[in-house]
This record gives structure tokens, C-alpha cells and sequence, in this order.
């Protein structure tokens, strides 16, 4: 057994909670830069301008990228053959959203679902566990903003829709977007199990490396019909017209019930956070 | 993309009714802010004929909850949120003489009729560009409702604050425009 002190993964999110509002991933800066050259329309190229300059601004530490600072959504992998000491991980993974929220001068977004009180401190995390092999933990801290959250949905399709109802559906939920969740934007779909699980899936689409395909052909060439009919709609950059509306679309499957084929919708804006550590 | 156009607040009707869809516009003065939870209890203070935490009158709302100021700076990073959400609110501040609001995303058609009855204008400004917007705002203070937080009502000093005129005082919207001009139809 290897023994990790739980003052280590305070540390570690509360770091990466910064790290993630204030340096865009890099993959995700390049692909913005790429669009500017790609993006047809001048209003759009000149947004897109402006959000490699706010990168660059942020990055200096002026204030981060955006003032959604997102709730903290975190995934743990942590191996089979580790051992936590000095409390209990749930509390150490509160504190250190609590502590990178605060010295990292990041928005606190979290609140009472009906009063709207503000909770005060960015808790409660969305916390995914996985137990896998080995004596290691990987943590994923990936802040995820509202306006863009607002435009997922779930739908349980029929079987009969197959692939096509698939890609019918996540095309028409970008056009119902619009620019509201601050295109371009990247579209993680997961199809898979049960209705939550799909939803999972996909999140867990958005942590891949921007346009990175997914390994299976098929499903990699899904992807790509996707983004090229999502490009088509002329959303464009913050919606005011253009050629770039999605950055990448990625797609993660698993089998599902011979009754079922649940769809989710997961759009992420712009500035697509997540950072992570090994310890 | 045409020239940019100077406005200082409070903006009069002459200044709203030359601006078109799509011009780009550079902001100076005061100009509020107000999200949900802001327009929420404005909107209980008018039924309950209370006064406003300012007048309306040819003002600027924008739709903003800023992130914390870092020391020695006025506010901290503070772009537009989606402005759909203030749809329920938005016609009776305008019928009051509210003259713009900045988000970002669509807003109702109502919203849209408002702008052509009572000359206002919808602007938008980029969303996710928190930290490049924050360097346009001099000075910021929060004048009511401090308990909501990142939704308090804020007045801000802004100089050239760079938006773009998505719906008109004459009918014209941004976004079909731009949406049509790009749009491939099969």
C-alpha cells in the first residue's frame, strides 16, 4: 500500500482549480488560433482575436479567463493500492476548492437551488470516483460554466433512430443554442448505458484534448460529420454569424439496454478548462 | 465591418435610434449591473412601489456577476452572461426609460419589440473574454443588494467598453443577419 497524506490532494485541487481559471489549456488555445485563419466572417475572426488576447491577459494574471469561474467538477481516479491519511478525502477535496477559490480570487457560483443564496465558497464540488489499478491518483479538476451547461440536454431516443437520430439530435440542439453558451464551442456526446451514465459520458468527452478523434474509425468518422453539420448552421463566433460554431465534437460510447439509446448533450464554451496532476 | 461609434451615458433616444444591427460600439461613463437575482427584486420593488437602487431613466444594464477584484484592481475579471434569463424582466425596465443592456445570447421577441416601441438597444459584448473586458472598467461599487454577491448591483466607470449592437431600434438583429450570411442550406 502506498500511503498519500490528504493534505496533498488539498493542495493539488486547490492549485489546479487556479491553474485551470487562469491558464487555458494549451490545446484548446490552438485550436482557437486555428479558427481565426478558418472563420470566414470578419465579426467572427475579430472575436475570436479578442479571445486569444483575453487568454494571453489571463495567463499574466490580470483576472481569469472568464468571471464564471465555474463550478469545480472533479474527477479522482485513484488506484486500488493507496491508502488515504489525515482525515477523510470527501472533506480534503471541499477544502481545497474551498482554498483555490478563494487565493485564486475565482467566482463563487454555487447556490441554494431556490432562495439563490450564495453558498460562499464554490462547495459542493461534482465529484466522479473511479477506482482503477496501481498506487497512483489522478485528479481532473475541470471548473464548468453555467450559460454553456444550460444548453445539455439528455434525450431518450428509440433504437429505431439509430446513428442518424443520433446525429440529428445533437445538430439541432447546437442550432437551439445559438450563441447563448458562447460559441465556438466544443460538443461532447455520450451514448451509453442508462440515462445518467450517458450524461457522464458525455462530460467526460469534453476532458479529451481538443479534436483529438476518438480511437474507433467509426465513431471518430461520426464525429467529424458531426462538427462539418454543426459548422454549417452559421452560429459562428458568439453567434453573431460565421463559419466556426464548434471547435470539435466529441463522441464516447458504450453499449447500452436492447430497449434503450440515450443521447447526451454536453456543450462546453470557449474557454474549455480542465488541468490535472498525477500523485 | 463598419466604423466604430463613441456613446457616452446616460444615451438619449437620438443616440440609440443610428444605431444598426452589427455596428460595433465603444462605451464610456456609468453603466449598471444586474443579473437574476438583481432584476428579481428590482422587479419586487416596482409591485411593492418602492424606488429602484438607481433610475432607469437612459441607463445601461449589464448582465454581469464579476469574479473578486485582485488587490489594486477595480474588479476582477467581468464578461457578459446569457441574457435569455432576463427575459421576464427586461420589458418593464425599458417601458421605464432604460435605454441598453449588455449580455451575450438571444433574447425574446418581446424583448426585441420592446427595442423598436421604446428605443433601446441590445448589445453584445464577448463572452468568456472576462479579463480583456475588466481592463475597460475604471471603477466599480456596489450600491445595492451587497448580500447576493457576484449579483449585487454594481456602478461602473467604464471607458470604451467594446460591444456590438445586436438588436436595433429599427427591427434589425445581429444574429439572423450574420446567422443567414453563413448559414449552408442542403
Amino acid at each position: 500500500m502506498r500511503v498519500i497524506d490528504l493534505s496533498e490532494v488539498t493542495e493539488a485541487i486547490a492549485k489546479l482549480c487556479i491553474d485551470a481559471n487562469y491558464n487555458l489549456p494549451e490545446d484548446v488555445y490552438n485550436a482557437l488560433k486555428e479558427a481565426i485563419e478558418k472563420e470566414k466572417s470578419p465579426v467572427g475572426k475579430a472575436v475570436l482575436q479578442h479571445i486569444i488576447e483575453n487568454a494571453d491577459l489571463a495567463r499574466e494574471g490580470v483576472a481569469p479567463i472568464c468571471q464564471d469561474c465555474g463550478l469545480a467538477v472533479i474527477f479522482m481516479e485513484i488506484g486500488q493500492d493507496v491508502r488515504f491519511t489525515g482525515g477523510n478525502l470527501k472533506d480534503a477535496i471541499f477544502e481545497g476548492v474551498r482554498k483555490g477559490y478563494r487565493e485564486g480570487y475565482l467566482r463563487k457560483s454555487t447556490c441554494h437551488p431556490f432562495t439563490r443564496a450564495n453558498i460562499g465558497d464554490n462547495t459542493p464540488p461534482v465529484i466522479h470516483y473511479d477506482i482503477v489499478p496501481g498506487d497512483k491518483v489522478r485528479i481532473v479538476v475541470a471548473p464548468k460554466g453555467g450559460g454553456s451547461e444550460n444548453m445539455s440536454q439528455v434525450v431518450m431516443l428509440k433504437p429505431a433512430d439509430g446513428v442518424e437520430g443520433i446525429i440529428e439530435t445533437v445538430v439541432k440542439r447546437v442550432d437551439e443554442a445559438g450563441g447563448n453558451p458562447c460559441p465556438p464551442i466544443i460538443v461532447g456526446v455520450g451514448v451509453g448505458g442508462t440515462f445518467e451514465r450517458s450524461a457522464f459520458l458525455a462530460k467526460k468527452a469534453l476532458l479529451r484534448p481538443v479534436g483529438k478523434p476518438n480511437p474507433d474509425v467509426e465513431i471518430a468518422r461520426i464525429e467529424q460529420e458531426i462538427l462539418e453539420r454543426v459548422n454549417k448552421l452559421g452560429i459562428g463566433p458568439m453567434g453573431w454569424g460565421g463559419t466556426v460554431t464548434a471547435l470539435a465534437v466529441h463522441f464516447e460510447m458504450e453499449p447500452v439496454h436492447i430497449a434503450s439509446l440515450p443521447c447526451a448533450i454536453n456543450i462546453n464554451c470557449h474557454v474549455a478548462r480542465h488541468k490535472e496532476i498525477i500523485l | 465591418m463598419s466604423d466604430v461609434i463613441r456613446l457616452t451615458t446616460p444615451l438619449s433616444d437620438e443616440d440609440v435610434v443610428k444605431l444598426k444591427a452589427g455596428d460595433r460600439v465603444l462605451i464610456s461613463g456609468v453603466i449598471y449591473t444586474g443579473r437574476d437575482a438583481a432584476h428579481k427584486r428590482m422587479i419586487e420593488a416596482l409591485e411593492k412601489g418602492e424606488p429602484l437602487p438607481f433610475d432607469v431613466k437612459g441607463q445601461v444594464i449589464y448582465y454581469v456577476g464579476p469574479s473578486p477584484a485582485k488587490p489594486g484592481r477595480p474588479i476582477g475579471a467581468a464578461g457578459p452572461t446569457t441574457s435569455y434569463r432576463m427575459n421576464p424582466y427586461a420589458p418593464k425596465l425599458i417601458r421605464l426609460g432604460l435605454k441598453g443592456m449588455i449580455g451575450k445570447g438571444k433574447m425574446s421577441e418581446e424583448v426585441r419589440e420592446h427595442c423598436i416601441k421604446y428605443k433601446a438597444v441590445y448589445f453584445g459584448a464577448i463572452g468568456g473574454c472576462g479579463a480583456l473586458l475588466s481592463q475597460r472598467i475604471k471603477k466599480a461599487e456596489v450600491i445595492a443588494y451587497e448580500d447576493l454577491g457576484p449579483e449585487a448591483v454594481r456602478r461602473l466607470e467604464v471607458e470604451d467598453f467594446p460591444v456590438i449592437v445586436v438588436y436595433d431600434t429599427h427591427g434589425g438583429n445581429l444574429e439572423e443577419i450574420g446567422i443567414k450570411q453563413y448559414r449552408v442550406v442542403e
